[in-house]
């Protein structure tokens, strides 16, 4: 979260700071998973979830060896550097 | 050194990108007139993609100048307007305010556009205000072609309900009109010519209603027509809940679907709907037209495709491909993403994303990835689902759905479960209610 509040106080040191392609990757989940991971209701949060679990998870999803309903269709979607930098972008969110 | 914003998009976004970009770059952090300037933004529309796209733009470029002009005073969501007709929610469970988007942009106008122009780059409504924008979002969302039916006039209109942007005088006045109708009543209701406005809407309205009919008038039926040639949205799923629930190809089914029958007329004295077959007799009418992009796209000019009806855009910006600096987002837009309050919402986020690039004097991402998950309640408890990803495929100039996306094997109470989540966490992310909103809709 200091990157995210570097970000805010001067754009030259968010310029350099904010990964924006996995803050945008990330908003992306926003509408089942919650605004910055934080979930409502029965959808689990991601927010402050271990990168390494949040990788490991999004395989398991993709290799359909953990069940689910809807997310094997969303991991099979992105790439592993795409898991590891949403792991990292959710992670980071206290 | 000075440059048009626009110009830069259109290098970067060309094959000589990466060689130009590193010019720039050096320029806009040099430079105040890019990264330093009040860029005047200005949204029409708070929608799923307008309101998030305001959000988020101040969020990922504070020092962005966002207006938005929106004439309603309350958000209220097409998603779940089905469980209103189907008595499960109230108008009040789908109705939220936006007192947090107001205070999170730079000026709130509660008016009606009425002129644009893309020359001056200014922006008109009815109470004769005129704002001036670098770059204009048009999030308006649909227009419904009344005068492509017959009879669906003015007058007509006080009785017969579209239903298909949600709000006290469309859902609220359905849902009054099927409570007042007697038991072994007939419920016409149509689905228009694809593309339209959420796909599975229509047959999710067939469920809601039935489940209404099944429980408090039994004898009354749901006549579905379809302008399509079939069922065009998660087809296996809805035949299945049909069957399931609502007898659906027994003598007995509450549910009579018939395919290939356009309306072409309405007459609310006879309470007839004509279709090129026949007329058809109903104690509630209601009528979805034909639809096109916002009439604010057409002010703008911005309406050029698929024969006058929908905006074509490039997808790493939602920037029109007719008109420079307007922006179109959500159900307007000519895409091949489905017309839903996810993609909607989503995209306000891709272009939120890719002007705050360019006011940093960056390229936006030439690869977005952006997705689309879409519920339909069968009225039953259980829920089923759509989801795709897509990623931009700049050879082709297009959004490729990728490998793996489809619907559910089948109806679960644990998807009504995550319907029900995603609404509330849709509606946060698009109107920034807080963490402590006490949400009222049921599954």
């Amino acid at each position: 979260m200091t990157l995210v509040a570097a970000g805010v106080l001067g754009s030259v040191a968010q310029a350099y700071a904010v990964d924006t392609r996995a803050r945008f990757m990330a908003a992306n989940c926003a509408y089942c998973h919650g605004p910055d991971g934080k979930s409502r209701g029965a959808i689990p949060s991601l927010a402050g979830m271990d990168k390494a679990y949040f990788v490991d998870q999004m395989k398991a999803f993709r290799d359909n060896t953990r069940p689910n309903t809807v997310m094997t269709k969303h991991a099979m979607g992105y790439t592993d550097a795409e898991y590891e930098a949403l792991g990292a972008w959710f992670s980071a969110i206290k | 050194m000075t440059f048009d914003r626009r110009d830069f998009l259109k290098i970067s976004a060309g094959a000589a990108g990466a060689a130009a970009v590193g010019g720039l770059t050096g320029c806009a952090t040099s430079s105040a007139s890019v990264g330093g300037a009040k860029a005047k933004i200005v949204v029409v529309g708070a929608g799923y993609g307008g309101s998030t796209f305001a959000r988020y733009m101040k969020m990922w470029s504070p020092q962005a100048h966002v207006t938005v002009i929106e004439p309603n005073d309350f958000f209220t969501s097409c998603p779940f307007s089905n469980t209103v007709l189907g008595g499960i929610n109230s108008m009040e469970d789908i109705t939220f305010s936006y007192d947090t988007v107001k205070k999170q942009v730079d000026q709130w106008v509660a008016d009606k556009v009425t002129a644009i122009d893309t020359g001056k780059r200014t922006v008109t409504t009815a109470g004769g205000k005129t704002f001036a924008y670098d770059r204009l979002v048009l999030a308006g969302g649909i227009e419904l072609l009344f005068d492509k039916v017959e009879g669906y006039d003015a007058e007509a209109r006080k009785t017969i309900k579209h239903g298909w942007k949600a709000g006290p005088d469309q859902t609220g006045v359905l849902r009054k009109q099927l409570e007042a109708m007697p038991d072994g009543g007939t419920f016409v209701m149509s689905v228009p010519m694809a593309p339209y406005r959420c796909p599975p809407g229509p047959y999710e309205r067939a469920c809601l209603v039935a489940t209404y009919f099944k429980q408090a008038k039994p004898r009354s039926k749901v006549i579905v027509l379809d302008g399509n040639p079939d069922i065009a949205s998660k087809k296996g799923l809805f035949l299945a809940a049909w069957k399931k629930h609502f007898g659906y190809g027994t003598d007995n089914s509450m549910i009579d679907y018939r395919p290939n029958n356009m309306p072409r007329s309405v007459n609310p004295k006879t309470m007839m709907v004509g279709t090129e077959f026949d007329d058809v007799k109903g104690d509630v009418i209601n009528v979805v037209p034909p639809m096109r992009a916002a009439a604010i796209t057409g002010m703008a000019g911005v309406r050029d495709g698929n024969n006058g009806t929908w905006c074509t855009i490039d997808y790493r910006t939602f920037e029109s491909t007719v008109v420079p600096n307007v922006h179109v987002l959500g159900d307007s837009a000519l895409t091949n993403f489905p017309k839903s309050g996810s993609v909607a919402n989503n995209t306000g986020k891709m272009c939120a994303a890719a002007i705050a690039e360019i006011l940093a004097g960056r390229q936006p991402d030439q690869a977005p990835v952006v997705t689309n998950t879409c519920y339909s309640a069968t009225g039953q408890g259980t829920a089923f689902h759509v989801a795709t990803v897509f990623r931009y495929d700049a050879a082709g100039n297009k959004m490729v759905a990728q490998k793996g996306g489809g619907v559910s094997k089948e109806e679960s109470e644990l998807e009504m479960a995550y319907m029900e989540s995603w609404a509330k966490n849709v509606w946060a992310d698009t109107l920034g209610l807080p963490e402590s909103h006490n949400f009222s809709v049921k599954g």
